[in-house]
C-alpha cells in the first residue's frame, strides 16, 4: 500500500515551514531561497556571524524541507538492505545510519540517513524526492512507504554548547545520547524525538516534532539558549561547516545517477570516497555486481580533499598535474576558505592515480580583481576530506558550558 | 548445498526446455528436467477435454520449428509423425463463399514474394542469439553489421520499401495493396494472432515479418498437424531428451531457485526437496523466473522494474468442442476442411473486436483460427466424433467482471459465431471447453496467460527481449539462464530459444 501527501496548491508554489513565522521575524537581510518546495532562509544576519555560532555556540537550523519517508512492514529490513549499500540488519532500534543508494550500474542516486524507530519501522531522510526509486525497489517486498515530509517538523541544534542548551531546556539525560543515538524527550511540555546527528561535523542534535508543536519548541530552545549564544542560521553558514567536515552535497559534489544526461557523469560510492559505506558481504543490494567489478578494476577517480595554497577559494576550478596546466585531471566541486582551520580547502574529483593522499596537484583559479580577471595556478595537496573533526563531536557525555 | 547434484537443472519441460535439455545432455552434462505438471510439453500438449475426445490444449499447429532442429533431435526416430502438412488457409465469410487464401487472389503472389524476401533477410539474425547493444565486443558489433548488410543487400528498392513499411501498421499496408476486405482480413490476421494488437496498432507489419521469418526459418512443411496432436511432438522431444541421458521428473513444481555466493546453486521443489546444480536453465516465463522463483532480492531494482513492466497480458482464448458429427462449414470444399479456417472477414471487423478488449470486454463478433484436427487424425475422437480446436480473439486477461461469469458468455458468443458459418454445429456439440488467458495461465503456468511469455512488440524484440540484461539467455545471476518463449525469438512451438540457450550455456562453460 502506498500513500503520499498531495502536492502544494498552485496558488502557493512554495510552502512555509512551521518555523516560518519565527524565521521571518529574525531575518534581517530578507534572504530566502527555495528548498524542496519550501521557502527557507539563506542568511539571517551575516554568514560570518552565523558560521561562528556553529563553531562556538549553538545554532538552530530549520530542517523541515528535508524529504522524509516512513518505511515499515515485515520486509522493511530486507527492503532497505537491498536498497542501500550498508548492512541495515546491523542497525539497532533507536540508532541512525548514514547511507547511500545506487542504481544497477553502482552509481549513487542519493545519500541520506536511516532512522531505525522500531523492529520494522524506519525513517529515511534524503535531500531529494525518491518515491519513484523507493517504489521501484519495493517490487517483491512487503513494505509500506509513505512520504511524511510535511507531517514531521525538524530543527537542527548544532554547536559546542548545544547539549548544554538542550539540558537547560529541560532535556535531562540528553547528554547520554551517543553519536547516531535516538532518544525521546519533552521540550516545554511537547514530545520530541532527538537524534544525535547533523551536517556540521560538530557536536549537535536534530529535533523532530509534530508541526503544531514547532513554534513552542523553537521558543523554548531560544529561551534556554540565550546565555549560551543561540542563534538561527541559514543555509550558507551551514554549507561552510559541511565542507569543513568533508560532507558531500547532492547536485554539488555529485549528480544523482537517475538524473544525469551525459554518460560518464554518474559517480559510484567508491569514487565519492564512501567505500566504508559499502558492505559486499551482507548479501545482494542494487549495484553490488557493478561495484564489485569497479572494486576489482580500480576506480578511475575519487572525491578527495584539497589543501590549496593562498586564501582564495577555488570555486569550480580545474585540477592539473603541474603548474603549466597541460594535463587536466579533475575539478573542484566545493571550495571555501575555512575560518576555523585557517586553510583554503576544497572537495575535488581527481583522476587515478593522482587522488592518492599526499599527491601534489595544481588548481587553476580565476580571480576577479575589480573586474579584471587574473588566472592563478595554485599548488594543492590531496588530504583527508574531514578538514575539521573536533573531538567534541564524538564525546559522550559532551562537555558542559 | 544438500540434495542430489546435477550439472544442469532445467525448470519446465516445455518444448524449449526439452530441446535445451537434450542438447546439453548430449554435450555430456548430467541434466535434470523438473516439470510442475503431470505431462511434458507445457502449452504443446494433448489432453482429454471431454470423455474420449482429446485435443492440443494450447498450440494446435506446428509450423515454426526448424526442420533442421527436428532432424538434429531425431524427432522422427522418437515417434513424431505428421498427420498433415502444408495445410491450406481458408477465410470463412458470412455473406459469400469461403475464400481460399493463396496465389489465386489478385495481387497476392507479388505481395507474398516481397514479404518473403524481407523475411528471408531477417532469418539469419532471427535464428541467432541477439547481440548486446553498446558493448565494444566484436561479436556484438558483427551481429549489428550483419543486420545492416542483410537489409542493404536487398537492393535499393527493397531496402527502401522494408524501411518504409517496417514501422507501419498492417492495416495501412494492406489498404495500399488490396481491395478485397476478405483478403485483407485474412492477411491481417497473421499479424495480430496471439498479440495485444489490432490491425491499426503500430508495429504490426513487424510482427507479421517476424512470423514470416520464423516460418522461413522453419523450412518446408508449412502449417502441419502432428499425429496425436502437439502433445505427440512433446512426447518425441521428451524421448529425445531421455535418450540423450536427461532425467525427467513430472509433478515436481519448483518453489524457488537457490542462490549461493551470488550464483545459481540449485532449486528447491514445493515439496521441500532440493537439487543442486551450478547451471539452472529456466523454461518458465521471465516474470515467473525472476520475480517468483528467484526473487527480487537477488536482483538490482532497475532490472526488477524492467521485468515488472514487461507486458505479458494474454488476449487469446482457446475453444475446444466435442462433436458427434463432422462440422459442415457452408460452401467449404472437402479438401480444405482439414486446413486452417479463419473468421476475420475484414480488417475493420478485427479492429472492432479489438476495441472491446481495450476496455476489458470481449466482442460479440470475435475472430478465430479454427482447425478440425479429426479430419486428419480421427483417433483424437471416438468413432464418428470430431473435435474443433479454435483460437478465439480477443479475450482480455483482465475481463471486466472476471472469467468465472465471463466463460459461459464467451462460449455462447463463440458458438453463435461458429453457427453462422456452420449451421447445425451447435446441435452436434456434446462437450465444450473454453480456456481463457486466466485458465491458460493456471494450466500452463504462463504469467498473464500470454503464449509468447511476453508481448512480441518492437520494445520487447530481439536485443531487448525479454529485458535488457537478460536478452542473451544469461541473467544477472551467474549460472542462471532463460530458455523459454520470453527470450528471442519468442513462442509458437519453435524450439529456437531452447537451442540458443543450450548454445549459450555451452559457450559460457
Amino acid at each position: 500500500m502506498i500513500a503520499h501527501q498531495p502536492a502544494p496548491h498552485y496558488k502557493e508554489p512554495l510552502l512555509k515551514s512551521p518555523f516560518h513565522e519565527r524565521a521571518r521575524a529574525l531575518s534581517q537581510v530578507d534572504s530566502f531561497v527555495p528548498w524542496s518546495g519550501y521557502t527557507t532562509v539563506d542568511v539571517f544576519t551575516t554568514v560570518e556571524q552565523e558560521y561562528f555560532a556553529i563553531r562556538n555556540a549553538t545554532t538552530l537550523y530549520d530542517l523541515t524541507p528535508m524529504i522524509k519517508y516512513r518505511i515499515l512492514g515485515p520486509d522493511a529490513v530486507d527492503y532497505l538492505n537491498r536498497l542501500v549499500t550498508r548492512d541495515i540488519a546491523k542497525l539497532k532500534p533507536n540508532r541512525v545510519a548514514y547511507c547511500v543508494w545506487c542504481n544497477d550500474a553502482g552509481h549513487v542516486i542519493d545519500d541520506g540517513t536511516i532512522f531505525r524507530l522500531g523492529d520494522a519501522e524506519f525513517r529515511l531522510c534524503t535531500a531529494q524526492r525518491q518515491l519513484d526509486w523507493l517504489l521501484a525497489s519495493a517490487v517483491g517486498f512487503d513494505v509500506h512507504i509513505e512520504e511524511i515530509t510535511e507531517t514531521v517538523a525538524a530543527l537542527a541544534v548544532q554547536g559546542p554548547t548545544s547539549c548544554a542548551v538542550l539540558k537547560a531546556a529541560g532535556l535531562s539525560g540528553v547528554e547520554a545520547l551517543r553519536p547516531f543515538d535516538i532518544g525521546y524527550f519533552h521540550i516545554g511540555g511537547v514530545p520530541v524525538t532527538i537524534s544525535r546527528t547533523g551536517f556540521t561535523g560538530d557536536l549537535g542534535y536534530e529535533v523532530w516534532m509534530a508541526p503544531e508543536d514547532a513554534l513552542a519548541v523553537w521558543d523554548a530552545l531560544m529561551a534556554a539558549g540565550r546565555s549560551r549564544g543561540v542563534r538561527a542560521i541559514g543555509s550558507q553558514a551551514l554549507n561552510i561547516a559541511r565542507i569543513e567536515a568533508g560532507f558531500i552535497s547532492p547536485h554539488v559534489d555529485f549528480i544523482s545517477a537517475e538524473q544525469t544526461i551525459r554518460t560518464g557523469r554518474d559517480r559510484s560510492p567508491l569514487e565519492l570516497g564512501l567505500a566504508w559505506l559499502v558492505n559486499f558481504d551482507k548479501g545482494h543490494f542494487t549495484g553490488r555486481r557493478a561495484l564489485l567489478a569497479e572494486q576489482t578494476a580500480g576506480s578511475r577517480r575519487r572525491l578527495v580533499g584539497l589543501d590549496i595554497a593562498g586564501n582564495k577559494p577555488a570555486h569550480n576550478a580545474l585540477v592539473y598535474t603541474n603548474a603549466a596546466g597541460r594535463r587536466e585531471i579533475g575539478n573542484v566541486t566545493s571550495a571555501v576558505w575555512s575560518p576555523t582551520c585557517k586553510r583554503n580547502i576544497a572537495l575535488a574529483m581527481v583522476n587515478s592515480p593522482h587522488y592518492k593522499l599526499g599527491s601534489t596537484v595544481w588548481v587553476e583559479n580565476y580571480l576577479n580583481r575589480e573586474l579584471v580577471w587574473e588566472r592563478r595556478m595554485s599548488r594543492a595537496e590531496v588530504v583527508e576530506r574531514a578538514f575539521f573533526a573536533p573531538a567534541r563531536r564524538l564525546a559522550t557525555p559532551p562537555a558542559d558550558f | 548445498m544438500e540434495g542430489q547434484r546435477f550439472d544442469v537443472i532445467v525448470i519446465g519441460a516445455g518444448h524449449n526446455g526439452l530441446v535445451c535439455a537434450t542438447l546439453l545432455a548430449r554435450s555430456g552434462r548430467s541434466v535434470l528436467v523438473l516439470e510442475a505438471g503431470m505431462r511434458v510439453g507445457g502449452a504443446a500438449t494433448t489432453r482429454e477435454f471431454a470423455p474420449g475426445f482429446r485435443v492440443s490444449a494450447g498450440a494446435h499447429l506446428l509450423h515454426l520449428m526448424p526442420a533442421q532442429l527436428q532432424r538434429e533431435l531425431g524427432l522422427e526416430g522418437h515417434g513424431l509423425r505428421l498427420a498433415g502438412s502444408r495445410l491450406p488457409t481458408t477465410a470463412l465469410l458470412a455473406e459469400a463463399a469461403p475464400l481460399a487464401i493463396g496465389p489465386g487472389a489478385a495481387g497476392y503472389a507479388e505481395y507474398q514474394i516481397r514479404m518473403a524476401r524481407y523475411a528471408a533477410a531477417l532469418v539469419p539474425l532471427f535464428a541467432r542469439i541477439p547481440p548486446r547493444l553498446g558493448t565494444s565486443d566484436w561479436s556484438d558489433r558483427l551481429a549489428l553489421l550483419r543486420l545492416a548488410w542483410q537489409i542493404r543487400r536487398l537492393g535499393r528498392t527493397d531496402m527502401r520499401e522494408l524501411l518504409r513499411i517496417g514501422g507501419m501498421n498492417i492495416y495501412d499496408l494492406l489498404e495500399e495493396r488490396f481491395t478485397s476486405p476478405a483478403l485483407q482480413g485474412a492477411l491481417a490476421f497473421d499479424a495480430i494472432l496471439g498479440t495485444n494488437f489490432g490491425p491499426r496498432s503500430p508495429g504490426t507489419v513487424l510482427t507479421l515479418l517476424y512470423r514470416l521469418a520464423a516460418e522461413a526459418n522453419a523450412g518446408a512443411t508449412g502449417l502441419a498437424q502432428p499425429l496425436g496432436g502437439l502433445g505427440a511432438l512433446s512426447e518425441s522431444l521428451a524421448k529425445a531428451a531421455s535418450a540423450a541421458g536427461a532425467k525427467l521428473m513430472l509433478s515436481a513444481p519448483v518453489a524457488r531457485i537457490l542462490v549461493a555466493d551470488d550464483r545459481a546453486a540449485g532449486v528447491e521443489l514445493e515439496s521441500g526437496e532440493r537439487f543442486s546444480a551450478a547451471t539452472v536453465v529456466s523454461n518458465a516465463d521471465p516474470k515467473t523466473t525472476f520475480l517468483r522463483l528467484l526473487g527480487a532480492r537477488h536482483l538490482d531494482a532497475g532490472f526488477v522494474r524492467r521485468v515488472d513492466h514487461l507486458r505479458a497480458r494474454g488476449l487469446a482464448a482457446k475453444l475446444h468442442l466435442a462433436l458427434d458429427a463432422a462440422p459442415r462449414f457452408e460452401g467449404l470444399a472437402a479438401e480444405r476442411e482439414s486446413g486452417r479456417l479463419l473468421i476475420a472477414p475484414s480488417m475493420q471487423h478485427i479492429e472492432h473486436a479489438y476495441n472491446h478488449a481495450k476496455y476489458g470486454e470481449f466482442s460479440d463478433h470475435p475472430i478465430m483460427e479454427i482447425t478440425v484436427p479429426t479430419h486428419l487424425d480421427p483417433a483424437l475422437a471416438p468413432p464418428g466424433g470430431h473435435i474443433v480446436s479454435a483460437i478465439v480473439q480477443y479475450a482480455p486477461y483482465a475481463l471486466k467482471n472476471g472469467w468465472e461469469s465471463g466463460r459461459p458468455a464467451f462460449l455462447e458468443t463463440a458458438l453463435a459465431c461458429l453457427e453462422r458459418h456452420a449451421p447445425g454445429l451447435r446441435r452436434s456439440v456434446i462437450g465444450a471447453e473454453v480456456l481463457s488467458p486466466v485458465d491458460l495461465e493456471r494450466e500452463f503456468r504462463m504469467h498473464g496467460g500470454h503464449w509468447h511469455h511476453g508481448e512480441l512488440a518492437f520494445d520487447q524484440f530481439w536485443t531487448v527481449r525479454p529485458v535488457p540484461g537478460a536478452a542473451q539467455h544469461r541473467t544477472p545471476v551467474a549460472g542462471l539462464y532463460l530458455c523459454g518463449a520470453g527470450c528471442h525469438p519468442g513462442g509458437g512451438v519453435m524450439g529456437v530459444a531452447g537451442r540458443n540457450a543450450a548454445r549459450q550455456v555451452l559457450h559460457g562453460a
